[in-house]
C-alpha cells in the first residue's frame, strides 16, 4: 500500500475516534498498540453508525500499526462488531435459556412485527437493525431482556418494548 | 549444566530434559511419538488442536504435551486408557467437519490427518448431522486452497506472523464460523509462502502447480540442491517416471532449516518448458537444422579452435562447479583467458585485490546470532529469501539491522535504519557511516572520502550499533555488486567492518557465484584461486565487444547480464558462437552458429559452493530431456575433440576431485588489500537515475520459465517502472498508465507504478525482464508520457 492510500484510509477516522483510540492507547505500554484494537474498532464502528467497513478496519489497523488481518480477526470474532451494513440502532434480544424461559420468543415476535423485519435484518429506512443474537447477554436475573445500542433493558413486555423504541425514534426526530 | 536437567518418566521410560522444555520436545527427542497437528517445533505453541493430550500423574485431566512444561519427577502416560480416550475424542471432534473426500484430495496418502485418524481415531464417529462447507479462497498461483478441509491448527497463520514476517492469513469468525483466510480477496505475497503447503497437516493448502498430477506413493524421493541463490537450499525432488513432479525442502539446520523459498520450490516447472531443446542444431544457409551430436560437436570444436586466444567464454553463475571448471579448462586450453561468470557486474577494478572467493565471513547459521548488521546494496528478501529469514530472526532477537540501498526496500521487521539513497548516494552514505566511526590511519583515498562526508544522526546510529555489538556483520549484496563503484563500496564496507569490529561478508548471488571463483571461471584467477599470468577480458568487456568466437554455457546474455540488448548486438557481430543451453530462443537463433542441448540442474550431477563455502553435491535425479546431455560431458568431449590435455574424466566426481585437489590450500577470507578512488560521476540532472535489482523471478533461465512463479503478482509487478508519486506528477505521468522509458536511441513502454519508498530522481526498473533488457545497462533514463490517442468518435 502506498503512502497516499495509507493516508487516505487513516483520514477516514474522525477526530473523536482518534481521540478515543489515543485514550485507550495511553492505558497500555507503548510497544503494545495491538491492545487498543478492540476499543479502537468500537470507536470506529460508533463513528460509522453501527457497522465497520473494510476501509475502516484497515484505517484502525494502519493507525495502530498492526497487520490489517489482525483487525479483521477481532472484528469478525466479536459479535458486537458488524462487518456488513446494518441499521443505525442495533437491537439485540437475548434468546438464551433464561430469557427464553421468561418468554423472549414473544418479545422477538413483537419487535419483528413492529419493524416489519426478521432477525438479522435492518429496516428499509436504515434506522433499526434487529441483530440475530446467539449468545447469552448476561442479564439472566432480568429476563426477558434486550440491548438497544448496547444499553440494557430488562423485564420486558411488548408495551415496555414499544415505549423504548418510541423513545429512540423520537430522539432521532421521527 | 547438569543441574538444569530435569528427570521425567514417560511410559515407564526415564527421560531427561531442560528447564522450560515442553513435554513434546522431550518425547520427540526420545523417539516417543505423540500425535499432533498444531504443534511445530519452528513455530510458537498454540495448543489448539488438542491432539497431543496425554495423561500426567496427579493432573486431574489430560494435558496437551505441546504446552506442558516438564517438571522434576513428572510421570507421563501417552498410551494409558485415559490418554487414548482423550485422543480418540479429539480425533472424533476434528473429523466432524472434515470432509470424507480423501480420494479426490491431493494430500491423500501423505496426510497427517489420515495417518493420525488411522493410528488414534475410532472406526466410527457418532456425528451424523450435516458438515459445514467453507468457500475456497484464491490466494495466488502457488498455493491451492480447500478450506472445508481445514482443521484450524493455525500453523499457516503462525508461519506468516513468526517466520515470513508477512501476516496475511488469519482466523476470522469464531466457533462454527471460524475460517482461515485473508478476509479480503488477495494473494499471499511472501517470497517463502510455499512453506505453508508443507506445514498444513491436511489437504487445505496444497501445491497449486502440481495439483492432481500424481499420488504421493507414485513418487521416488531424491536429494538435490537448489541453484537459484547463494544459500544452496537442500531439497528433495519427487520423481515419477524420470520427471520432477514437485520439490519439497530437505531438512538441514545449517543451511535452509526446514524451509524452502518459493523460487527454489517451483523452479522445477521450467524443466518441462516447451522451449527445451531436443537435439543439437547447426546454422545452415537456409536457417537451422538438427544435427547429430558428432557433427555438431565437431563443428563447434573447429570454430572454437580457429578462434583460439580470441575465444570469449561466458558461463552462468548457477552452473555446477564441474561445468565451471571444465569451461575454463577448455578456454584456457585454447590459450584464451577470457572467461567470466560475473554477468551482473559493472566495476571490476578491484578483482586482483579480492580474496579467493566471495564469502559470508562465517557460517550461515551464525547470521542469526548477529547483534548488529549493516547490509550494503542488498534486496536480501529477493536475493536470498532464506538468509533474509535468518536475518529476521536476529532482528526479532534484538539485533539492530540497517540497510543502505538505492531505495528503502520493504523489510519484514523494523530496521534500525533503512536508507534509500539512489545509486549516486551509496558512496557518500557509506563514507558518512565510516566517518561516524572516527577512524584513524586510513588510506589516502578513504581519508578523502571521510573528510568530505556529511555525518548525520542516521550514520551515527548505524556506526554506534555496529561498534557496540559484540557480534556485528557488514554484508555486501547484489545491488552493490552491480554498482558502478563496487570497488569503492567494498573498500568502504571493509573499513567500516574493520573500525567497528564487525565481520565482513558478501552475499554471493547464485548457486555457484562463490564456486565459480574456486573453479577459475574468472579471467584473472586459476582454479584454486592462483593468479593467472595471462589476464583475460571480464564479462563486461566480452559483452560489449565482438569476438572471433564465443562459448556460452547456460547463459541468455540479454537477460542474465546487465547489458541486455547491447549484449545481443555484440554477439551478433561475433564470428562464431557456440551455445550450450537447456532452452532455445529466437535470440539464440539470431546469434548462434551451433546450439547444443544441455540438461538442467535436476538432470545432472554436480556440486555447488554456497555463501559460507560449503561444497554440496547432488546426483542427477531426473531423466535428461530428449538428446540433451549434462554440460560437463559436452565440455569434456569438446576438450577431447580439441585435443586438449587432461580431459579423461569418467564421471563428474573425477572433475570435482581434480578441482578439490587444486583447492586444498584455499583459505577463506573477506580481506581486500588495495584501495581505489571513486569514479567521477557527473550528476545528470536532466534524467532519472535508473535503480533496480534483478527481478525476484528472473534470476536465471529456469526461474524465468517457471510458469507459476511468472503468474505471481510479484513477477507481474517487476514489469513496471516504479516512481515516487512526486516524480510522477513532475513528469506529467499517470500511475497505472503506460509511459515511454528511453535511454538514447533505446525506448520501451512500461506501466508506471507508485512507490513512495523510492528517493526523488530515481526510477526502479528490475533487470532480467524482456522489456528492461531493451534498455541495456542504462544508468540514466528519461520517462515521458505516451501521447494519448485521440478518440475519433469524440473528435
Amino acid at each position: 500500500m502506498n503512502e497516499q492510500e495509507r493516508a487516505r484510509k487513516i483520514a477516514l477516522l474522525s477526530a473523536e475516534t482518534v481521540a478515543e483510540i489515543e485514550h485507550w492507547l495511553s492505558k497500555y505500554p507503548a510497544d503494545q498498540r495491538m491492545s487498543a484494537l478492540l476499543a479502537a474498532l468500537r470507536a470506529a464502528q460508533h463513528q460509522n453508525h453501527g457497522f465497520l467497513t473494510t476501509d475502516l478496519m484497515d484505517a484502525v489497523a494502519l493507525y495502530l500499526g498492526v497487520p490489517e488481518i489482525a483487525a479483521y480477526e477481532v472484528a469478525t470474532f466479536y459479535s458486537m462488531f458488524e462487518t456488513k451494513p446494518v441499521g443505525q440502532h442495533s437491537i439485540s434480544i437475548c434468546t438464551n435459556i433464561s430469557c427464553w424461559l421468561m418468554g423472549s420468543e414473544r418479545i422477538v415476535e413483537h419487535v419483528e412485527n413492529r419493524l416489519g423485519i426478521k432477525t438479522g435484518e435492518s429496516t428499509p429506512d436504515g434506522k433499526f437493525f434487529l441483530k440475530c443474537e446467539e449468545e447469552c447477554l448476561a442479564a439472566c436475573d432480568g429476563g426477558p431482556m434486550m440491548q438497544v445500542d448496547h444499553v440494557y433493558y430488562e423485564r420486558l413486555t411488548p408495551e415496555i418494548v414499544d415505549q423504548i423504541l418510541d423513545a429512540v425514534a423520537k430522539k432521532d426526530g421521527h | 549444566m547438569s543441574d538444569d536437567l530435569i528427570s521425567i518418566e514417560v511410559d515407564g521410560k526415564k527421560l531427561q530434559g531442560r528447564q522450560g522444555d515442553m513435554l513434546i520436545e522431550v518425547t520427540d527427542a526420545a523417539g516417543i511419538h505423540i500425535p499432533r497437528f498444531c504443534y511445530h517445533r519452528k513455530l510458537s505453541v498454540a495448543a489448539n488442536c488438542r491432539m497431543c493430550l496425554v495423561e500426567v500423574e496427579r493432573a486431574p485431566k489430560t494435558l496437551p504435551a505441546c504446552a506442558t512444561p516438564i517438571s522434576e519427577g513428572m510421570r507421563v502416560f501417552t498410551k494409558s486408557p485415559k490418554a487414548i480416550i482423550a485422543q480418540r475424542a479429539t480425533m472424533e471432534f476434528l473429523l466432524i467437519n472434515h470432509p470424507l473426500d480423501c480420494p479426490v484430495c491431493d494430500q491423500g496418502g501423505e496426510c497427517e490427518l489420515q495417518d493420525v485418524a488411522m493410528g488414534y481415531g475410532d472406526g466410527v464417529g457418532q456425528y451424523s448431522e450435516t458438515k459445514r462447507v467453507v468457500k475456497d479462497k484464491d490466494i495466488g498461483p502457488l498455493v491451492a486452497t480447500d478450506m472445508t478441509r481445514c482443521i484450524h491448527c493455525t500453523r499457516c497463520v503462525r508461519f506468516g506472523d513468526e517466520i515470513a514476517g508477512v501476516r496475511e492469513l488469519g482466523t476470522t469468525g469464531r466457533s462454527e464460523h471460524m475460517e482461515i483466510g485473508t478476509y479480503v480477496a488477495k494473494a499471499v505475497s511472501s517470497e517463502i509462502s510455499g512453506n505453508i503447503i508443507d506445514l498444513c497437516p491436511v489437504g487445505a493448502l496444497t501445491a497449486k502447480p502440481s495439483r492432481y498430477t500424481f499420488r504421493p506413493w507414485e513418487l521416488a524421493q531424491q536429494a538435490a540442491i537448489a541453484p537459484h541463490d547463494g544459500l544452496g537450499s537442500n531439497l528433495y525432488m519427487h520423481i515419477r517416471d524420470g520427471a520432477v513432479m514437485r520439490v519439497v525442502p530437505r531438512e538441514n539446520e545449517a543451511v535452509n532449516e526446514v524451509w524452502l523459498s518459493d523460487r527454489d520450490r517451483f523452479s522445477y516447472l521450467a524443466i518441462q518448458h516447451p522451449e527445451r531443446l531436443a537435439s543439437p542444431m547447426i546454422r545452415v544457409e537456409a536457417g537451422w537444422r538438427e544435427a547429430s551430436w558428432e557433427e555438431a560437436l565437431e563443428l563447434a570444436a573447429k570454430g572454437l579452435k580457429a578462434a583460439g586466444v580470441g575465444l570469449h567464454t561466458l558461463i552462468a553463475p548457477h552452473a555446477t562447479l564441474e561445468e565451471l571448471y571444465l569451461a575454463q579448462k577448455v578456454t584456457r586450453g585454447l590459450g584464451s583467458a577470457n572467461i567470466d561468470h560475473r554477468l551482473r557486474q559493472r566495476d571490476f577494478r578491484d578483482q586482483d585485490a579480492l580474496p579467493v572467493m566471495p564469502w559470508l565471513g562465517h557460517d550461515v547459521a551464525e547470521l542469526e546470532q548477529r547483534q548488529a548488521v549493516l547490509l550494503i546494496g542488498s534486496h536480501i528478501r529477493h536475493e536470498q529469501p532464506l538468509l533474509a529469514q535468518r536475518l529476521r530472526k536476529a532482528a526479532l532477537a534484538g539485533a539492530k539491522v540497517s540497510f543502505i540501498n538505492p531505495a528503502a526496500l520493504p523489510q519484514t521487521f523494523a530496521p534500525l535504519q533503512n536508507l534509500g539513497v539512489g545509486n549516486a548516494g551509496m558512496v557518500s552514505e557509506l563514507a558518512g557511516v565510516l566517518a561516524a566511526l572516527a577512524p584513524s590511519g586510513l588510506d589516502e583515498s578513504l581519508a578523502a572520502l571521510v573528510k568530505s562526508a556529511v555525518v548525520d544522526a542516521r550514520h551515527q546510529a548505524i556506526a554506534a550499533s555496529l561498534k557496540s555489538a559484540q557480534r556485528a556483520g557488514v554484508y555486501i549484496g547484489a545491488l552493490a555488486l552491480a554498482h558502478p563503484d563496487l570497488a569503492v563500496l567494498r573498500q568502504l564496507a571493509q573499513a567500516i567492518a574493520q573500525h567497528s569490529g564487525a565481520s565482513l561478508g558478501e552475499l554471493a548471488s547464485a548457486g555457484n557465484s562463490a564456486g565459480a571463483w574456486l573453479a577459475g571461471a574468472v579471467p584473472h584467477r586459476l582454479p584454486g584461486g592462483g593468479s593467472s599470468a595471462h589476464k583475460g577480458l571480464n564479462a563486461a568487456e566480452m559483452l560489449s565487444a565482438a569476438a572471433s568466437a564465443t562459448l556460452l554455457v547456460g547463459v541468455e546474455p540479454e537477460l542474465d547480464s546487465l547489458y541486455g540488448q547491447a549484449a545481443l548486438d555484440s554477439l551478433q557481430q561475433s564470428g562464431f558462437n557456440v551455445v550450450l543451453t537447456p532452452f532455445v530462443t529466437d535470440a539464440m537463433r539470431s546469434y548462434a552458429h551451433v546450439i547444443l542441448p544441455m540438461v538442467t540442474f535436476a538432470e545432472t550431477s554436480g556440486t555447488y559452493v554456497n555463501v559460507e563455502g560449503l561444497w554440496q553435491g547432488m546426483r542427477a535425479v531426473a531423466r535428461p530431456h530428449a538428446e540433451a546431455r549434462p554440460a560437463w560431458k559436452i565440455l569434456r568431449v569438446l576438450g577431447n575433440l580439441l585435443n586438449l590435455d587432461g580431459f579423461d574424466f569418467m564421471s563428474s566426481e573425477d572433475v570435482r576431485d581434480e578441482l578439490r585437489e587444486a583447492c586444498k590450500n584455499v583459505q577463506l577470507s573477506t580481506r581486500i588489500d588495495r584501495h581505489f578512488a571513486p569514479l567521477n560521476q557527473t550528476p545528470n540532472t536532466q534524467s532519472l537515475q535508473r535503480i533496480g535489482g534483478v527481478a525476484l523471478y528472473a534470476v536465471d533461465s529456469l526461474v524465468r520459465r517457471a510458469s507459476a512463479l511468472q503468474d505471481t503478482a510479484e513477477a507481474q509487478a517487476a514489469q513496471h517502472v516504479r516512481l515516487h508519486p512526486q516524480e510522477i506528477v513532475r513528469l506529467s505521468l499517470v500511475a497505472g498508465e503506460r509511459a515511454r522509458v528511453s535511454c538514447g536511441e533505446r525506448q520501451v513502454q512500461m506501466t508506471v507504478q507508485v512507490d513512495d519508498a523510492l528517493p526523488a530522481g530515481c526510477a526502479w526498473i528490475a533487470y532480467g525482464t524482456q522489456t528492461s533488457a531493451l534498455l541495456g545497462d542504462a544508468m540514466h533514463i528519461g520517462i515521458q508520457p505516451i501521447d494519448r490517442p485521440i478518440n475519433m468518435r469524440e473528435a
